[in-house]
């Protein structure tokens, strides 16, 4: 980690630790906890999706569809199958990797609009058969009854444990992105971004790393949902359809793609927004949404962590194609 | 990019949040002679649900209104503090979250959706509020025993369902083609059609399913048609609960008896119908009827209210799911003038409520039985001439 | 046969008796029985006789359903291979522009009480508009943007035409009376609305209009070579921007068209668009990207896939179908039906 991470991750630890406190001793955000535990299931799945699309360049419509994947294997193997938790959790990540190492062979040999369809395609199917299969998922009415997690015969159900735990997970998640992104897989994975062809032509397994990373971003994902499950208790199928998949994406753009730590500014900025600062502008959430990704894309194409500092990680920005078209 | 742009985004931003910090609902830190007493609402105004937490949250609202023109709850000021939970099950978890510890109310109505009603019984149990959802699964308010502070005032789909049965067999029908959609209503109603269907001696001939965008339902009623039923029952809503009815009349099936939903129950929907609506039946609650009902009909009074109310003031007719509102809403307000803000005395005021007369229905609750309704609170309904007509 | 009269398999123009001759023709034996015997194992033989006419009919009525949808299927594709013909660039708003033509058209029809020879006409017009708005003000600011980002604005845009709808016309289904009324009528025992006949007669239209306008017209004949070689087509003199801009009204235009004339029979709100222009697409790759003779019959196609998915295997996975075929040909044959590999290899991506 670069010496501008390694502050800015202890400031994180810092905040993590403190805001419980902070905020409990006040009635008006007393709450405010309650919603960080969501920012970090969702900062999870973000986290994945930064990583493939900041660092490999690759762009996936489908993450609502994993995290459903991790969801729905937690909430149906500890409803109907009685599994311990945190079985169902792995069991899940499983899953999902290998739903994500089958569809991105082909898929990333794509680019472009094909891949990005080919990932809504897989996402839609995906949330067509969490609706279809009601034997199993309950389909549109929802799982119900779904234990709490418990960790030795204790059952966590108060949010300041979750907090702890999810956050918890989130850090971990993103030391070990901090270390991809430093090992020669991720360097790899720049010059593929940069170049595809050079990079392959200096003999780098694109198509190989190119999936590593979408499995990783499926399995990150998977985990979300499973402590996602756990947490509510209660799933619908419609928290897992193509606009979920589409606000994970604007969370990674609105922070900046370009930035670890963009993923999580931007999921924090965008959840807190949506329940708690601009609800009551709940009518036009549809609106703001796309308003705030077309300005993102038009104007501030790097995200808002390129306002807070000059440092980017990787040389190619995308708000610029490799050369401008040719004037007319 | 140029410092003064960015800045000009940052400062953008910041006063895009103030703005959305300073309206949103003050909690209890204004001074008033009397404590105001507090209702906690969550609705689904907007989102896949909004045709229903709309016509909710107008109908919430509008009693609020006049019940402080009347002196308030044994004369202290009611208030109403409504969130809306976009039909996201962790919206509503958050939202009830903040209802209870930012706001501290003693008692809250809604969800508005079986989903999001689902999402947050663990909250009521846990911290020890009462909740009234305005929502129809049974799994709501079953078990009982984990059902403790919870409530509903919708009934069940069991219940119409039970109706529709009782009615089909009366008529001789025994062979039943059904048609959902795949949306929590729609599955929800088809587990009851299965499920009921030997109770009252009806074989299911031919069960399909669509999803709520399908633009074109002939191939669900083909295949329906070569089973051969005696009736058709379609559980949906939204344009398919309009589309199975043009498309039953246009394919030539209108001599096989066709039943809707109490979703069907709105004059748009009749009027987006047209003719080919003429003859379908479906069980409704009776608020959506009032004008048919006997004069001494009990329900009679309340519905004919509130419907003028409504209709005068937002100068369209009533939905039936405002009743649900209006239903929790009242229940919460009976319970306060008679307790207090006590969540726990509330809970125990609304679990011996016995003879309340809501739009709905007459509720009794009881502790085996927090729902309070049965099938007898609905009424057979037949579209006649473009409107409603009490089948015979 | 001794098969009663069926009223609902044959009503109208079939008379019984010849409704009972069809029965003895079809009365060829049901799978599993065998003649000599008569013991079956399958059907009961009159069953299967009366079932057989039926069939029939299903099949028709599934064919004729599936071939209107397929219309809409096909003008969608239209849509999304004139933009990329011209620009390389999907545009994931297509569907959109569908929503919009019935919606408009319902507002000019319906609130505003013009005819709907004046109606359909207008909203067409002002979706045409609204692509025009699109590619002036939204896109050619993005010129130098990666294909991420032309991606992520079309989405966006698509989700602001749809928040924009739900606050013009709120979330209710809204119709349109039908093009010519008239009761359905009946061929072989499957119900065909008159206005089924109006979609395909003005997709066939449009169809024949597009392919006058690229092979005969000047304007069509520019843009064909915009798409061969935009570079080339720059050196000739051809105004790359305005064919950009005209393949953008062009598309709007014919969404619209699709949108105003599905809307009799199966209505409009403000989200059919997405899933509509997702299959739209799955019939365009399908088609191979760019190729309007490969549009057409992958639409067709993908319509009567679905609806005999619906009628003869599974109702509630019916959506899937498209997307299911999309990612095939994503995967196996990215080029699509008609289209060749090296052109698509290309391509800009």
């Amino acid at each position: 980690m670069s010496p501008a991470d390694r502050r800015l991750f202890f400031l994180a630890v810092l905040f993590l630790a403190v805001f419980p406190q902070a905020v409990s001793s006040f009635d008006a955000v007393s709450h405010y906890v309650d919603i960080m535990v969501f920012v970090g299931i969702y900062s999870l799945v973000t986290l994945g999706l930064c990583m493939l699309m900041g660092y490999a360049g690759q762009i996936s419509l489908a993450q609502a569809a994993f995290f459903g994947v991790g969801a729905y294997s937690s909430g149906i193997l500890t409803v109907h199958l009685g599994w311990n938790p945190w079985a169902a959790m792995v069991a899940g990540a499983v899953v999902a990797a290998l739903l994500a190492w089958a569809v991105g062979i082909p898929a990333l040999r794509l680019k472009g609009h094909y891949l990005a369809m080919a990932t809504l395609g897989f996402g839609v199917i995906v949330h067509i058969v969490f609706k279809e299969e009601g034997e199993w998922t309950g389909g549109p009415s929802g799982l119900v009854g779904i234990p709490p997690l418990t960790a030795g015969g204790w059952e966590l159900y108060r949010e300041i444990h979750w907090y702890y735990l999810v956050w918890g997970t989130v850090l971990v998640a993103l030391l070990f992105c901090f270390h991809v992104i430093r090992s020669r897989v991720g360097r790899a994975l720049m010059a593929i971004h940069e170049e595809e062809k050079a990079a392959e032509a200096m003999g780098v397994p694109t198509a190989r790393y190119k999936v590593q990373v979408f499995v990783l971003s499926g399995v990150f994902a998977a985990v979300a949902g499973s402590f996602y499950c756990h947490y509510v208790g209660f799933l619908d199928p419609n928290s897992f359809d193509l606009m979920w998949s589409i606000r994970f994406v604007l969370m990674v753009m609105v922070g900046g793609m370009q930035s670890l730590w963009g993923a999580l500014l931007g999921t924090a900025l965008l959840i807190f927004a949506g329940n708690e600062w601009l609800h009551v502008f709940a009518e036009y959430e549809i609106l703001i949404y796309g308003a705030i990704l077309l300005g993102v894309v038009l104007f501030l194409p790097s995200g808002l962590v390129s306002l807070f500092s000059t440092h980017r990680f990787s040389r190619k920005s995308p708000g610029r194609a490799r050369e401008p078209a040719p004037e007319e | 990019m140029k410092p003064w742009k960015q800045r000009l985004i940052l400062w953008g931003m910041a006063v895009l949040l103030a703005v959305g910090w300073l309206w949103m609902p003050a909690g209890a830190d204004s001074a008033r002679a009397e404590e105001p007493y507090k209702v906690g609402a969550v609705f689904s105004v907007t989102g896949g649900a909004s045709f229903l937490g709309e016509p909710e949250k107008k109908t919430a609202e509008m009693i609020v209104e006049e019940i402080n023109k009347n002196g308030g709850v044994d004369g202290h000021p009611l208030e109403l503090i409504l969130y809306d939970d976009e039909t996201e099950p962790s919206k509503a978890n958050l939202h009830v979250k903040r209802l209870i510890k930012r706001d501290k109310v003693p008692v809250i109505i809604g969800p508005t959706t079986s989903g999001n009603s689902l999402a947050v019984v663990s909250i009521a149990e846990q911290s020890k509020v009462p909740l009234i959802s305005c929502a129809a699964s049974y799994k709501i308010v079953t078990p009982v025993e984990e059902r403790h502070w919870v409530f509903k005032v919708a009934g069940s789909d069991s219940h119409v369902v039970g109706r529709l049965y009782e009615y089909m067999k009366a008529k001789g029908i025994s062979k039943v083609g059904i048609m959902t959609s795949s949306t929590g209503f729609g599955a929800s109603g088809r587990e009851e059609l299965q499920r009921l269907a030997p109770e009252y001696s009806m074989e299911l001939v031919a069960d399909e399913t669509y999803g709520p965008k399908e633009t074109d339902l002939t191939a669900q009623l083909t295949r329906i048609r070569e089973a051969k039923p005696d009736a058709i029952v379609n559980w949906s809503v939204g344009p398919t609960q309009i589309l199975a009815v043009k498309n039953w009349r246009d394919l030539g099936m209108g001599d096989i008896p066709l039943f809707q939903s109490h979703g069907f129950g709105s004059r748009k929907n009749l009027e987006l119908a047209g003719e080919a609506a003429e003859g379908v039946m479906l069980a409704l609650a009776k608020v959506n009827v009032g004008p048919l009902l006997a004069d001494d009909d009990p329900q009679k009074k309340v519905i004919m209210e509130y419907t003028g109310a409504y209709e005068e003031r937002y100068k369209e007719p009533i939905s039936s799911f405002g009743g649900h509102a209006w239903d929790s809403l009242h229940l919460a307000v009976a319970a306060l003038d008679a307790v207090g803000p006590d969540p726990a005395k509330i809970r125990d005021f609304l679990e011996n409520t016995k003879g309340f007369v809501g739009q709905h229905g007459v509720f009794n609750f009881s502790a085996e039985d927090h729902n309070g309704l049965s099938k007898d609170d609905l009424a057979m309904v037949v579209v006649k001439d473009g409107d409603w007509a009490l089948a015979e | 046969m001794g098969a009663r009269c069926r009223r609902d398999a044959l009503p109208g123009l079939v008379p019984c008796a010849a409704a009972r001759a069809l029965g003895n023709v079809h009365g060829a034996l049901p799978l599993g029985t065998s003649r000599a015997s008569g013991v079956f194992t399958g059907v009961p033989p009159e069953e299967a006789r009366r079932g057989g006419l039926k069939l029939e009919a299903a099949f028709l009525q599934y064919t004729f359903s599936g071939l209107t949808i397929g219309a809409i299927y096909a003008l969608v594709a239209l849509g999304y291979n004139i933009i990329y013909n011209v620009t390389e660039v999907i545009n994931f708003a297509q569907g959109e522009f569908v929503m919009l033509g019935g919606l408009f058209a319902v507002f000019f029809a319906g609130s505003l009480g013009f005819p709907l020879w004046l109606g359909f006409p207008a909203a067409v017009a002002v979706v045409a508009l609204v692509g025009l708005a699109m590619e002036r003000f939204v896109l050619r600011n993005a010129r130098n943007a990666t294909v991420l980002s032309f991606i992520i604005i079309t989405i966006a845009f698509s989700i602001l035409l749809k928040g924009t709808a739900m606050f013009a016309w709120g979330k209710d289904p809204y119709t349109l009376p039908a093009f010519t009324s008239g009761k359905p009528f009946f061929v072989g025992g499957a119900a065909i609305q008159p206005q089924a006949l109006w979609v395909l007669g003005i997709g066939g239209l449009v169809v024949a209009g597009l392919s006058l306008f690229f092979h005969r017209s000047m304007y069509g004949k520019a843009m064909l070579a915009c798409a061969d070689n935009p570079a080339a087509a720059r050196m000739m003199g051809i105004p790359v921007k305005r064919m950009v801009l005209l393949s953008f009204v062009l598309s709007a235009a014919i969404g619209a068209v699709a949108g105003g004339v599905i809307t009799p029979i199966s209505l409009m709100e403000y989200d059919r668009g997405a899933l509509l222009g997702l299959k739209g697409f799955g019939a365009a790759v399908l088609g191979g990207l760019g190729q309007f003779p490969g549009a057409l019959v992958a639409g067709l196609f993908l319509g009567l896939t679905e609806s005999f998915c619906a009628g003869y295997l599974s109702s509630g996975y019916k959506d899937a179908v498209a997307l299911i075929l999309l990612l095939m040909a994503l995967f196996f044959k990215p080029e699509g039906l008609f289209g060749s590999r090296e052109a698509a290899s290309l391509k800009r991506f």
